[in-house]
């Protein structure tokens, strides 16, 4: 980005990121809609899942036909798995695609919410390092889970905004913020997102990056949401590292209270 | 007398094809490329390499994946 000054890429695993906003590629109207809006949202790191071919053909072949590895970082992911197991058996069925070595694992622990089972997760997570995998793993915005997962290895630790597809914002910030201040590896708010303005925020307490997938798709302009993410990442950013005022509950005049005309001189 | 066919189940359902078959031969007669599909056979995955010398045998449970959108 020619436009971000403050900024610097960020490192994550064995790659350089310039773009903070990572999309997913759920739940377009059509295939040439979400192309169109990725490319718009700047992102260089996408999303995909690991599903059945439908030999029926009644639904639109694989995305491979449409998103090019060469253009995008496609991230494998385990949505939909509620076990470790299920989400290791993911994870190598989308390795052996052949793109790379990362997963975004997902184990979801309850239907309602989709909140993560961290328990599961964290099991996971320790397989998968172990068996060569670079791991983003999705969580709860839980600072202790978030811990073990960086001690388990993964490359990134994602908490959730707020639950995935309920376009909430960030409802938990100073769980986010402290997730941040305590790991070294990238923080990725994952999920909850659900206008630019929950972006700007998410990225105001200081994380690393963003990943969203409902709010693009889901807005009745993909292409147009996906513009204005891509600029309240930066803005959000770019205000994360200019440092905010402090607030106060109270009025602190702009102009100087001297010189008012009509006035005493005191 | 000869086995023709053979009963496997695909993607979770059940379905008959010509003994001899390999696994690329199945893949050849549903139209899909080998580069666009993972292949788990019985649970396990299949390597690309395996595909032509891999037949099909009676009982196995094969999984045809590949990526889809996702978040």
């Amino acid at each position: 980005m020619t436009d971000m000054r403050g900024d610097l890429p960020f490192a994550m695993g064995d790659h350089t990121f310039t773009s903070r906003l990572i999309v997913g590629t759920g739940k377009y109207r059509t295939n040439d809609e979400m192309v169109t809006a990725i490319r718009a949202s700047g992102a260089e790191m996408v999303t995909v899942a690991v599903r059945r071919v439908d030999l029926d053909r009644r639904r639109e072949e694989g995305i491979l036909h449409h998103l090019s590895p060469e253009e995008f970082f496609l991230l494998p992911n385990t949505a939909g798995c509620y076990t470790a197991e299920d989400a290791l058996r993911y994870a190598r069925l989308g390795r052996a695609a052949g793109l790379n070595d990362w997963v975004k694992l997902e184990v979801i622990g309850d239907e309602r919410t989709l909140l993560p089972d961290t328990a599961a997760t964290l099991e996971a997570a320790v397989e998968l390092v172990a068996d060569g995998f670079k791991v983003m793993a999705y969580t709860n915005d839980d600072l202790i889970t978030a811990m073990r997962l960086e001690d388990a290895g993964c490359v990134a630790v994602m908490p959730l905004a707020s639950p995935i597809g309920s376009g909430l914002g960030v409802v938990n910030p100073y769980y986010i913020r402290e997730i941040k201040r305590r790991l070294t590896v990238p923080v990725i708010v994952d999920a909850g997102v659900g206008t630019a303005s929950d972006a700007c925020v998410t990225m105001e307490q200081g994380v690393d990056g963003v990943l969203m997938n409902t709010a693009i798709a889901a807005a009745s302009d993909p292409v147009g949401m996906a513009r204005a993410m891509k600029l309240a990442v930066l803005a959000g950013r770019e205000a994360y590292l200019a440092g905010r005022m402090a607030a106060r509950e109270i009025a602190v005049p702009s102009s100087p209270t001297t010189g008012m005309l009509d006035r005493e001189h005191v | 007398m000869t086995v023709h066919f053979v009963s496997i189940v695909l993607n979770g359902k059940s379905r008959v094809v010509r003994n001899g078959l390999t696994v690329a031969g199945l893949l050849d007669d549903l139209e899909l490329h080998p580069g666009m599909v993972v292949v788990e056979r019985n649970r396990k995955i299949m390597a690309r390499e395996s595909l032509q010398a891999t037949p099909v045998e009676e009982g196995d449970r094969i999984e045809l994946v590949h990526f889809v959108g996702g978040g």
